[in-house]
């Protein structure tokens, strides 16, 4: 029975060292009679404690039943599914097709768009140019916006008939709605919100890295018996790919039955809100209040320095609370997450909830009256002082150089 | 400290907290600042079951008694005593009803109570009958099947807002302190009106009003008991409403004591925090003891009132004082605890301290309290 | 009707700490709790069976024996019942075989018109149950939720949140919606509902009752493996600029410059 469990500690070889204890980003291992037990509701088989353990006592099992290596082998090529919006290829795509080029380098196989839209014909030149070798395009009107039926059938049956052995997805609203679908339907791994993806250069898969348990830790996860490696990427973490005009691919357009588009559900109306000027998640500068701001009429102050830079306003959760600012603008584990090229958190003490949401920015500046506010442990320039002396000077200067 | 609370009580007390936590303390400033009445807060303690506590399960209630309300009045104090008051001033006006009402007054009006869909009040106090309240003026004269109520009752909580009022008045001058009777009278009976809203020093989150009778004809049916009971319904409805007085009292306190505690491991002066300093460490000592005594001094008088017993006016008082006068010391040391920032609006403890005097001077003042209890001393030594 | 709601028992990260010393997680005093956003979707379970008039409102967990905690707290809530997916055989389940054994679970409750959970839990953040059981029980879905304008037995009008604004959307009904935070404010529990829940028996679902293909759940199931766990790297320290106002304000924005126009 024991060797059925998932995990388990082989009694003879645990010397009660205590080390696996302290390794476990779970809690989930104590000691019991100087041997290491597992809470096996506490433990996601993350293996930490295996890689911990000096003399092999802990073993999570091996899966039954491998799938045979040559029938994995018959899958090649790196997809990137390119997301478009009023038939814009959206830039996270762009983002996956640098990492998708170098994936595809490393395994020696072509790197592949998909692309699912209303004459989109145009845009492949451009996705050859960033570094596809080739472009597979579904073109019919029932396309032209996403919506969830069509677009999984469509994608699962080119998967089916074409055999990627990776397949990337932005990891947005409908990158996530529609890849997980898609997993399900090719009884595949996903991997959600990848930081980092990278080839073990010996088994030739896929390493996915993502932040686990709110950002503090991470953890690499593979598909090591099931085809294709499916993985959405988190938006802002990869470079865009530069286009090179002089590259060559192939566009190859599919086409399927009327039926392949159907929807059960109907999409009536698309309503953009305007009130937000700049996206959060895409702007390149961020200019953040917290309870430092102290009211709702002060987040003017912050309000002008953004505009100054050309920049998104955002706000930390006790911000958003105290209702100075609306839910759309927080920054954080239950708001968004951002990757701006210069974050200005103002009066944010950097809670470790904030702190997940953007401390992947390249430029973190801090200004804040309280010397041990946590936030200054990430900033990369920190001032401390009353953020209603610095802002407006700040303001001032930007407003005369950059106008 | 373990009071051996039943799983229900432990529940009313964890939902209570919950609600003052999450719903009551992040506006209670707020309040306090525009003193309006919380009625986003009257509903979610309606659609919690709050309101029927202490009511009989047979009209709807959850069939909890004066313990059950405490403990439910201390957490929501907790978050704000001002706010609290909806509640804990609708018990008051309800007592009249449990107490003395029959079953149709009880089938009638406990049940719209207990759903919080009704608050409720109690008006004795006058302009010249305060301490003394058998010098109340207010008169109900008979007539036919009703009576008409004249006259002018001063600083009742939940004035104005309420549906319901519990009201005594003269019946019989000529038969003294048994020439009393009390009433029940609704909202949008005509002849019945309010005067302006008070202007408080503390509790600002309650509404103090008059309620003024003019020609005001009530049904013969809503006479509670019967003519001439009037002031023993008062009596008996403190005895069972001030145990809820010392538990907002305690609520208060607490809240003091928790602010200032927290407030002295964060505040540096010399170099370290204020906490690690014998001056501050006695004061926060000295705070927690009073706060648990009072607790406890209520919880006990408390049970004693649902077990039955009868004679309760001493305990009943005694709570009361002590958790009101523990209140007032508690809040004046917690403001001394953050000094300067104590006396600013900006921290939480400046109000604590408004907050709290009252509960020195409602429902008796702690000297006419002193009264009863030495009373009550006497008698038993002479028994 | 039945409406379904999925919740998932979750650390509360918002206890969370960094130990600085070590960078590793504090996990002492950590409770758990219902996700956030499955609070969103309970509540609005709860709203649409107040809409509609009826209904039953049956909210389902899978996890360990204490995730019964958070069924009994979504029953004080008013939610009607409670049904926990507890095997030692779900355990080591990635998103795949999770939503395979929760749509397993949904069938044998039947009648399922409407089917609730939050846009994502708070510990995994991957989104991708909700999606996975509107392709195992092969019904639409909508996904992150904001509003819902018109529902009825049949279909339903909502809104769903993208990244600029929102898509309107209808659907027939039965369809599974995740939910987003701004759908609505969660209530509190009350006090009948808190004693409806300690009195309520909550059925244990294991893999056999929900005739599950073994190959399908847990360790098996998953196609996803974990190799390594570690923690990031800290981030460095940074400069600390000093001075008046007016001069780290400056010193600031000449460094701000160089960077956004090089």
């Amino acid at each position: 029975m024991a060797e059925k469990e998932a995990i388990r500690v082989i009694d003879e070889k645990c010397t009660g060292c205590t080390l696996c204890v302290k390794f476990c980003p779970f809690g989930a291992i104590s000691m019991s009679g100087k041997k290491a037990v597992i809470d096996l509701a506490k433990c996601t088989l993350c293996g930490a404690c295996v890689e911990s353990c000096k003399f092999d006592a802990i073993v999570i099992r091996e899966k039954e039943e491998k799938p045979a290596k040559a029938a994995l082998s018959s899958y090649k090529d790196v997809w990137v599914f390119c997301e478009q919006k009023k038939s814009g290829v959206q830039s996270v795509a762009f983002e996956l097709l640098s990492k998708g080029r170098e994936l595809a380098d490393k395994l020696g196989v072509d790197l592949c768009c998909v692309l699912l839209g209303d004459s989109m014909e145009e845009a492949c030149g451009d996705l050859i140019a960033r570094g596809a070798d080739k472009v597979y395009l579904v073109d019919s009107p029932k396309l032209k916006a996403y919506q969830d039926d069509p677009y999984t059938r469509v994608l699962t049956k080119l998967i089916a008939k074409h055999k990627p052995e990776i397949v990337l997805c932005g990891a947005t609203t409908i990158g996530r709605s529609l890849i997980s679908r898609v997993a399900v339907a090719l009884e595949t791994g996903l991997t959600a919100d990848c930081t980092g993806l990278d080839i073990d250069p010996e088994e030739k898969i896929l390493l996915q890295t993502r932040p686990a348990f709110g950002g503090n830790i991470m953890a690499t996860i593979i598909s090591p018996d099931h085809r294709p490696q499916m993985a959405t990427v988190r938006h802002k973490v990869m470079k865009e790919a530069v286009p090179d005009p002089g590259r060559k691919g192939r566009v190859i357009k599919e086409e399927f039955p009327e039926d392949v588009y159907m929807s059960r559900s109907k999409l009536i109306d698309i309503v953009e809100e305007l009130e937000e000027t700049v996206n959060l998640a895409e702007a390149d500068i961020i200019v953040s209040g917290g309870r430092g701001v102290g009211s709702k009429e002060n987040f003017g102050i912050i309000r002008e320095l953004a505009l100054s830079l050309n920049a998104a306003v955002g706000a930390s959760r006790s911000a958003v609370d105290a209702d100075w600012i609306p839910y759309s603008h927080q920054v954080g584990q239950t708001g968004k997450t951002v990757c701006p090229k210069v974050y200005i958190a103002c009066g944010i003490s950097g809670q470790i909830q904030h702190l997940i949401g953007m401390k992947s920015s390249d430029v973190i500046v801090a200004i804040n009256k309280d010397p041990e506010a946590p936030i200054f442990s990430v900033a990369t320039y920190g001032i401390i002082d009353d953020l209603f002396k610095v802002l407006p000077i700040l303001t001032e200067k930007f407003n005369q150089t950059l106008s | 400290m373990d009071y051996l609370l039943t799983e229900e009580q432990q529940m009313i007390k964890d939902l209570c907290r919950q609600i003052a936590e999450e719903k009551i303390k992040p506006v209670a400033a707020e309040y306090d600042e525009n003193e309006e009445f919380p009625w986003d807060i009257v509903k979610i303690l309606a659609d919690s079951d709050i309101f029927g506590i202490y009511l009989p399960e047979e009209y709807g209630g959850m069939g909890g008694g004066v313990l059950d309300l405490a403990i439910a009045t201390e957490q929501l104090s907790w978050g704000c005593g001002g706010i609290a008051l909806a509640f804990a001033a609708t018990g008051l006006g309800a007592f009249p009803i449990i107490l003395y009402g029959n079953d149709e007054q009880k089938a009638r009006y406990l049940p719209e109570l207990a759903s919080g869909k009704k608050l409720a009040a109690f008006c004795l106090t006058e302009a010249e009958a305060g301490s003394d309240a058998g010098s109340i003026k207010t008169t109900a004269k008979k007539d036919g099947d009703h009576y008409i109520i004249n006259g002018t009752k001063q600083w009742i909580t939940n004035g104005g807002e309420a549906e319901i009022y519990t009201v005594v008045a003269i019946t019989d001058r000529s038969k003294g302190a048994r020439g009393a009777s009390a009433f029940i009278v609704d909202k949008d009976t005509p002849g019945l009106s309010f005067g302006k809203k008070e202007n408080k020093m503390g509790i600002r989150g309650s509404a103090t009003r008059e309620v003024i009778f003019t020609d005001c004809r009530v049904p013969k049916a809503n006479l509670l008991g019967k003519e001439g009971l009037g002031f023993i319904v008062a009596m008996k409805t403190f005895d069972n409403s001030r145990p809820g007085v010392a538990a907002q009292a305690v609520g208060i306190a607490q809240r003091a004591l928790d602010e200032a505690v927290k407030y002295a491991h964060e505040r540096k002066q010399f170099g370290t925090t204020i906490s690690s300093f014998q001056g501050i460490q006695f004061m926060l000592a000295d705070m927690a003891i009073q706060v648990e005594a009072a607790r406890a001094l209520i919880y006990s008088a408390a049970r004693m009132i649902d077990s039955g017993a009868r004679n309760v006016a001493k305990v009943s008082a005694m709570c009361k004082t002590h958790a009101s006068d523990t209140a007032m010391k508690v809040t004046t040391d917690a403001v001394q605890v953050f000094g300067g920032y104590g006396y600013m609006k900006e921290y939480p403890v400046e109000k604590l301290m408004r907050d709290a005097k009252i509960t020195q001077i409602y429902e008796g003042t702690n000297q006419i309290q002193r009264s009863v209890i030495a009373s009550a001393l006497i008698k038993e030594s002479l028994a | 009707m039945k409406i379904i709601v999925l919740i998932k028992q979750v650390p509360d990260t918002t206890d969370v700490k960094i130990a600085p010393e070590t960078n590793t997680l504090i996990r002492d005093g950590v409770e758990s709790i219902i996700n956030p956003f499955d609070m969103y979707a309970i509540e609005e379970a709860l709203r649409v069976r107040e809409t509609l008039g009826e209904g039953e409102v049956i909210v389902v967990s899978m996890g360990p024996p204490q995730a019964e905690e958070a069924l009994r707290e979504a029953i004080s809530m008013g939610c009607d019942s409670a049904i926990l997916l507890s095997d030692r055989k779900f355990a080591g389940s990635d998103t795949w075989a999770t939503s395979y054994t929760l749509s397993q679970a949904i069938k044998k409750v039947g009648d399922h018109r409407v089917i609730f959970c939050g846009k994502q839990a708070s510990d995994g953040d991957t989104a991708q149950v909700g999606p996975g059981i509107s392709m195992h029980l092969d019904i639409p879905q909508v996904t992150y939720v904001k509003k819902i304008e018109k529902i009825d037995g049949k279909s339903a009008t909502v809104e769903r949140m993208t990244e600029e604004g929102y898509d309107i959307v209808e659907t027939p009904l039965p369809a599974i919606f995740t939910v987003v935070k701004e759908i609505n404010e969660p209530r509190l529990p009350s006090l009948k509902g808190k004693m409806k829940a300690k009195k309520a028996e909550i059925p244990v679902w294991t893999a056999e009752e929900l005739t599950c293909d073994e190959n399908k759940i847990g360790l098996d199931g998953s196609p996803t493996r974990v190799v390594k766990i570690f923690t990031p790297p800290p981030r460095e320290g940074g400069q600390l600029l000093k001075g008046e106002p007016a001069e780290t304000a400056g010193e600031l924005a000449g460094i701000l410059k160089g960077l956004i126009i090089g």
